[in-house]
C-alpha cells in the first residue's frame, strides 16, 4: 500500500520544461513513475521527449487533471513563481503537491498554506525545499534517487534530504515501504505527525525511522503524538547537536533561538516517548536493524 | 538576517511607527559630537546582534557631551555574549512613564503569523512567557487577512492595554504589520514600546530579522549586511555561493545537504571526545549536485582556516556525483600544492561512489585518506586533528 504516493499514482510536473524540472522528469520515469505530463502555459500543446516517452506539456493544473486523470503533481517552478504554482494546484483540488523548490520566502509559504486552509484542505502538501516522496518500486516523486534501496517494511520521515539518502542506504538489506522528505524550512505542509499517522495506518509498514533536526518544536510534538497514538516501534535521530545559538544551518528553519529548539531537547522528548534515539546516522540503523531482526 | 537596533528603527521610521531621532557612531568623538548636536542627555547604546545589552553594560545614560564620549569610548569595543560592540547609537533620553512588549513573529507549529503583546514590558519577554503567562497575550494572525486597524484593536483589546493608550497602540501594530509584510520580515520586536510622561507611543528599541530567501525581491535589503563584522572566511564563502559558518574546534568539514553536514559536525564531535575533546571547525554544505569546482571552492575556505588540523569531506552523492567530488579535491589539492599541509579524511557513498574512490586511490596524494564508513571517517579525522 505504502502512504502518499502508491503505483496508481499519476503523476504531473509543474516547471517539467526547465533544466531541474527535465532533469528530474527524466529520472521519475527510469524509476518507474507514471508521469501522465507537464504544466506551463507557454509551452501549452506541445510535447517533450524523454527518452521516447513523450510527454504533453499543459496550459494548467486543472486542464492536466482533466485530460489524464492526475492526482499528483511535483513543483520545481523558481522561488518567485512557487506559491503561484502551489495556488494552482490547490484550487485545481490536486491529491498531492510535493514542492521541491528550495529557497521560498516564507511569506509565501505561509500565503499558500493560509489558502490550502481556507479551502478545506483538500490537498496534501510535501515541502517545500524537500527531496519529495519515494514508494520504492512503486513510484518516486521528487528527487530521492530511487536505485539506493528496493521496497521493505521500513517507513521513514526526515527533514533532511541527504540524511534520507543515508539512512536508506544503511538499511538498504531491509528496504522501504515509503519515504518522506518533510524539508526543512520553518514552515512545511505534510509534518512528522502527519507521516507517522499515515505510516501507523499502513499495513505494509512495520515499523518507522525518524529523522529532525534543531529548530522549532515539530520533533517534541512528534514524540507527544507517538506516545498517545504510535503503537508501531519507531527509532529516531536528531542532527544538530553542535549547532550554535542563533546561527542558521544550511536550512533556513535549522536555527537554535535562546534555549529553544536544541537538538538535546528534542532527543530527550523523544526518548520520553519511548523512542530510541541513535547518536550516529549508523548507530539509528543499527537500532532499527534489531527491531527488524526481532519482528522476523 | 538579523538587523542592529538602529536599522530596525530606520525601518520603523520609513512605515511611521514613532521613534526617536537617532546617531549610530564608530568613534567616542563620533559619540561626542552627535550628542552636542542633540544638545540633551542623550542614551549611548552598544549595536550589537543579541539580547541582554543593558545587563552587559552596553547601555549607559549620558548627560553632557564629555560624558557622552567617556561612555561611548568604555563601550565601543566591549564584548557582549561574543559580539564585539562596533557601533553605538546616541538617542535622546526619554522619560517613560509606562513600558510594554510587542511583536509579530513566524509560528512554525501553526504555520501562520503571531502578534504577542504585552503591558509588562521592558524585560525579557521568554520570562514573562513562563513566570506570567496571563499576562502576555498572543493571538494568531491569518497571513491572507493580515492586520487592518480592527485586528490591531482585537490583539490591543486582548493584551489589556490602558484606554487612553489603545487606540494610538492600534494604530503602531498596523505600521508594525505593514513592516513586517512588506520587508518580507520573520519577526519584528518592540521591546520596549514606551508611553512617555506626555502620553505619547514610541518604539524605544526594535528587533527585525529579515528572510534571506526573499532578498531576490529586496534588492536594498544586502545594504543592510554589515560586511565588516562578518567573519573574513564567511564573507568569502559567501561571495562564493556557499553555505558555510564559522566554528571553534580543529575538524574542516565539507559535506553536502544541510542535515547530513549537521549530523556530520555532531559523529565529529561526538569521536573527538576520546581525543581529547576534538570538535568540527565549520559548517559547509556544498549542496545539491556540487561540481568539481564548487567542491575546491570549498576545500580552499577550509584550508585557509588557521583552526583547522585535519578536514573531513562526508558525501552521499543522490544528485550530487561522487566523481565530480573527488575530482575536485583533486584540482584543489593540485593547485594549492605545497599550501597544502593539513590530512584530508574522505568518505564517499551514493551516485557513482566506484568512479570517485578510483580517482582518488589513483591520484594517490599523501595527504588523503579514504575511509569507507561515515563513524569511521569522523574517527580517523579526529585523530588526525589531536595529532597534528
Amino acid at each position: 500500500m505504502a502512504i502518499f504516493l502508491t503505483e496508481n499514482s499519476k503523476v504531473i510536473v509543474q516547471g517539467m520544461t526547465g533544466s531541474e524540472g527535465s532533469k528530474h522528469t527524466r529520472r521519475m520515469l527510469k524509476a518507474g513513475t507514471t508521469i501522465v505530463g507537464g504544466v506551463n502555459p507557454r509551452k501549452a500543446g506541445t510535447t517533450v521527449d524523454f527518452d521516447g516517452t513523450e510527454l504533453p506539456v499543459f496550459a494548467t493544473v486543472a486542464e492536466a487533471m482533466e485530460k489524464t486523470g492526475a492526482d499528483v503533481t511535483v513543483i520545481f517552478v523558481p522561488p518567485r513563481f512557487t506559491k503561484d504554482a502551489v495556488i494552482e494546484a490547490i484550487d485545481a483540488g490536486i491529491g498531492l503537491a510535493v514542492v521541491i523548490t528550495e529557497g521560498i520566502p516564507v511569506h509565501d509559504t505561509a500565503a499558500f498554506w493560509a489558502h490550502a486552509r481556507a479551502t478545506g484542505n483538500k490537498t496534501r502538501i510535501i515541502g517545500p525545499n524537500c527531496p519529495g516522496v519515494i514508494s520504492p518500486g512503486k513510484s518516486n516523486a521528487g528527487i530521492i534517487p530511487a536505485d539506493i534501496t528496493g521496497p521493505g517494511k521500513i517507513g521513514l520521515v526526515s527533514k533532511s534530504g541527504t540524511l534520507t539518502y543515508q539512512m536508506m542506504y544503511e538499511l538498504r538489506d531491509f528496504g522501504f515501504s515509503t519515504c518522506v522528505g518533510i524539508g526543512g524550512d520553518p514552515i512545511i505542509g505534510t509534518t512528522h505527525i502527519d507521516a507517522l499517522q499515515a505510516f501507523q495506518d499502513d499495513p505494509e509498514t512495520a515499523a518507522i525511522v525518524m529523522i529532525g533536526e534543531i529548530g522549532g518544536d515539530a520533533e517534541e510534538r512528534a514524540a507527544a503524538y507517538i506516545k498517545e497514538h504510535i503503537t508501531k516501534p519507531v527509532v529516531g535521530y536528531v542532527a544538530g547537536f553542535t549547532a550554535p545559538e542563533g546561527k542558521t544551518m544550511g536550512h533556513a528553519g535549522a536555527i537554535v533561538s535562546g534555549s529553544a529548539g536544541t537538538a538535546q531537547a528534542k532527543k530527550e522528548a523523544l526518548e520520553a516517548a519511548g523512542v530510541k534515539v541513535g547518536k550516529t546516522p549508523s548507530e539509528t540503523a543499527e537500532l532499527m536493524r534489531e527491531i527488524m531482526k526481532s519482528l522476523g | 538576517m538579523d538587523l542592529y537596533e538602529y536599522q530596525a528603527k530606520d525601518l520603523f521610521a520609513r512605515y511611521g511607527v514613532p521613534v526617536l531621532p537617532g546617531t549610530v557612531a564608530t568613534t567616542a568623538d563620533e559619540a561626542r559630537a552627535a550628542a552636542e548636536e542633540l544638545g540633551t542627555t542623550v542614551v549611548v547604546k552598544a549595536q550589537v546582534k543579541t539580547g541582554g545589552r543593558g545587563k552587559a553594560g552596553g547601555v549607559k545614560l549620558a548627560e553632557t557631551p564629555d560624558e557622552t564620549r567617556a561612555k561611548a569610548e568604555a563601550i565601543l569595543g566591549m564584548d557582549i555574549k561574543g559580539h564585539t560592540v562596533h557601533k553605538v547609537l546616541i538617542t535622546p533620553a526619554s522619560d517613560i512613564a509606562e513600558e510594554y512588549y510587542f511583536s509579530f513573529l513566524l509560528d512554525r507549529a501553526n504555520r501562520n503569523f503571531l502578534a504577542m503583546a504585552s503591558v509588562e514590558g521592558g524585560m525579557d519577554i521568554e520570562e514573562v512567557a513562563a513566570t506570567k503567562p496571563e499576562a502576555l497575550a498572543k493571538v494568531a494572525i491569518d497571513p491572507i487577512a493580515g492586520v487592518d486597524l480592527a485586528k490591531a484593536r482585537e490583539i490591543v483589546a486582548a493584551a489589556k492595554f490602558p484606554a487612553e493608550v489603545a487606540e494610538q497602540v492600534a494604530e503602531v501594530v498596523v505600521k508594525l504589520w505593514e513592516t513586517f509584510v512588506r520587508e518580507d520580515a520573520t519577526l519584528v520586536e518592540v521591546n520596549p514600546l514606551v508611553r512617555d510622561p506626555q502620553g505619547r507611543i514610541l518604539a524605544l528599541d526594535g528587533k527585525v530579522t529579515l528572510d534571506d530567501n526573499a532578498s531576490f525581491r529586496h534588492a536594498d535589503h544586502a545594504e543592510l549586511v554589515d560586511v565588516a563584522a562578518e567573519n573574513p572566511l564567511e564573507a568569502e564563502a559567501k561571495a562564493k555561493g556557499l553555505n558555510y559558518v564559522k566554528l571553534d574546534g580543529q575538524v574542516g568539514i565539507i559535506g553536502n545537504g544541510a542535515g547530513l553536514v549537521m549530523s556530520t559536525l555532531d559523529v565529529v564531535a561526538y569521536a573527538g571526545e576520546e581525543f581529547g575533546g576534538v570538535k568540527p571547525a565549520n559548517f559547509l554544505d556544498i549542496g545539491g549536485g556540487a561540481s568539481a569546482e564548487v567542491m575546491a571552492n570549498g576545500l580552499h575556505i577550509i584550508l585557509n582556516d588557521q583552526d583547522v588540523r585535519s578536514v573531513f569531506v562526508n558525501v552521499f552523492g543522490g544528485i550530487t556525483a561522487c566523481d565530480q567530488v573527488a575530482k575536485g579535491i583533486v584540482q584543489a589539492l593540485g593547485i594549492l600544492g605545497d599550501d597544502a599541509t593539513k590530512p584530508l579524511v574522505v568518505r564517499l557513498d551514493g551516485n557513482n561512489v566506484d568512479e570517485g574512490r578510483r580517482i582518488l586511490a589513483e591520484a594517490n596524494h599523501p595527504l588523503v585518506t579514504l575511509v569507507d564508513t561515515m563513524d569511521g571517517a569522523a574517527r580517523k579525522a579526529a585523530e588526525l586533528a589531536a595529532a597534528n
